[in-house]
């Protein structure tokens, strides 16, 4: 049982520019192209071909046309920071981008405090090292609190009704396009013992 | 401020230049060719503020800017494909003026040379297989319960037998599908010069119904093309469940990889 697809770019061969192929042609079948393959040289507008690799990845599970995707009401990806901009960073889960984000300013902040230490120990006198020591952490503590609320209330929000929901229905989605993957692991697989 | 970039779409031979009147790139300006030695880039001016490096940072990760660049750059490249052979550059290769294009094309003339050389007269042809493999979910809408639901104990053999019933239904169309890409790449043989292996594409948001279990692109040389794509839309004939896509003529985005700086990037290639 044969199925053919209308050849598409086929079409956008006429001379015309303008012609209607290109539009036509699957985006998905154009993205991995255009994104995945090709010639790669780095121009003095520098992308980070990582940063293209992970959205690949991230397109992978979710497009083959996006307007059908929103046509039957699934439009997770714009409500995830990662995927797009347009995304509103209090909104849903927190993504591991945000997560990672939080990591990094609190690196920093024990950064900072690391390099000044020694200054604030040779400010002080010898004996009495101990005790700045101690009163700079008590100090230091109330800075790192506001965060520390945050994250809490953070899990808390994560608990109400509507956001659990939110996050269930996420996950669902999540879940519905990852089912196929164990299933094409399998094939790929046992194609390759196949090979070999 | 107005400042310009140059955004390069593909490398192609010099000596025939094809015709780009009218044509328009990503931003909609005109595209027209750079040349140095023996190769020219087609190339067009986008604002900076578009495509600075924050700027395609941005863009990337916008589906609707993603998609519509996308679509530009893969026009540009239809076009001069119609008229020429084309090596396609990765999306978002920009530089800061013409001049830098061209000593881009002047440091790698050698390599795109040869590789305009090897691709003359081909094209590529894209071959997805597609398996019909029933829902693996019992609960999923397609799997219609029998109209009279036995209750109790009833009700759970009647599940375990439903369960073992599609799991060997999926086994079944998972073998037939794995027939059927044995089948592609056996009448790609003799026809084909070149395969490149694309990961399957996935997901409930695929346009096309079906699970994608082989996505491969073949270089073939331009004579054999329509032979190649009968051979192909014939070849899964007589398997139940199965469908093959075919889609092409495309320039030969997929085996482009040898001119990559660093071979890892041709990671899909066979």
């Amino acid at each position: 049982m044969t199925e053919s697809e209308p050849a598409v770019p086929t079409t956008s061969r006429a001379l015309s520019p303008y012609s209607q192929g290109p539009s036509g042609a699957n985006l998905a079948d154009i993205l991995e192209r255009v994104l995945d393959k090709g010639i790669v040289i780095v121009g003095d507008i520098k992308i980070n071909l990582l940063d293209i690799e992970l959205l690949t990845i991230k397109l992978r599970l979710l497009v083959a046309s996006v307007d059908k995707a929103r046509e039957i009401g699934i439009d997770w990806w714009e409500h995830d920071p990662a995927l797009s901009s347009r995304a509103s960073r209090s909104d849903g889960r927190r993504s591991l981008e945000e997560q990672n984000e939080r990591l990094r300013a609190e690196v920093e902040e024990l950064r900072r405090r690391i390099a000044e230490t020694p200054a604030e120990l040779s400010g002080s006198s010898p004996e009495d090292g101990r005790r700045p020591r101690e009163a700079r952490d008590t100090d230091r503590e109330p800075p790192a609190e506001p965060r520390r609320r945050r994250r809490v209330s953070d899990d808390d929000r994560e608990g109400e009704g509507t956001r659990a929901e939110q996050g269930a229905r996420r996950a669902r989605t999540a879940e519905g396009t990852r089912t196929s993957r164990p299933a094409g692991g399998t094939r790929r697989a046992r194609d390759d013992e196949d090979r070999s | 401020m107005d400042e310009q970039l140059c955004y390069a779409y593909a490398v192609v031979g010099s000596s025939a230049p094809p015709d780009l009147a009218g044509v328009r790139g990503v931003a909609g300006a005109p595209v027209t060719l750079v040349d140095s030695g023996a190769v020219a880039a087609a190339i067009s001016a986008v604002p900076w503020e578009g495509f600075s490096e924050a700027a395609l940072k941005v863009g990337l990760e916008d589906l609707e800017w993603l998609e519509a660049t996308a679509r530009a750059h893969h026009s540009v490249i239809e076009t001069l494909a119609a008229h020429t052979t084309v090596l396609p550059l990765r999306l978002a290769t920009v530089y800061l003026d013409e001049a830098r294009v061209r000593q881009m094309l002047r440091e790698r003339e050698a390599d795109f040379a040869a590789l305009l050389d090897r691709l003359t007269d081909h094209v590529e042809w894209g071959v997805k297989v597609y398996a019909e493999v029933p829902p693996s979910s019992p609960s999923a809408p397609t799997a219609a319960p029998p109209p009279s639901e036995p209750a109790g104990a009833d009700a759970g053999r009647a599940y375990l037998r439903r369960r073992r019933y599609q799991r060997q239904a999926r086994e079944d169309a998972w073998r037939v599908a794995e027939e059927a890409v044995r089948r592609t790449e056996q009448q790609a043989r003799g026809l084909a010069v070149e395969r490149t292996r694309h990961r399957p594409q996935q997901g409930g948001l695929a346009r096309v119904p079906g699970e994608n279990v082989a996505n491969d692109a073949y270089l073939v040389p331009r004579r054999l093309s329509e032979e190649f794509r009968t051979r192909m839309l014939h070849a899964a004939d007589g398997l139940p469940g199965v469908r093959v896509d075919v889609t092409g003529p495309w320039a030969p985005y997929s085996f482009t990889a040898s001119v990559a700086p660093g071979a890892a990037e041709g990671a899909g290639q066979r």
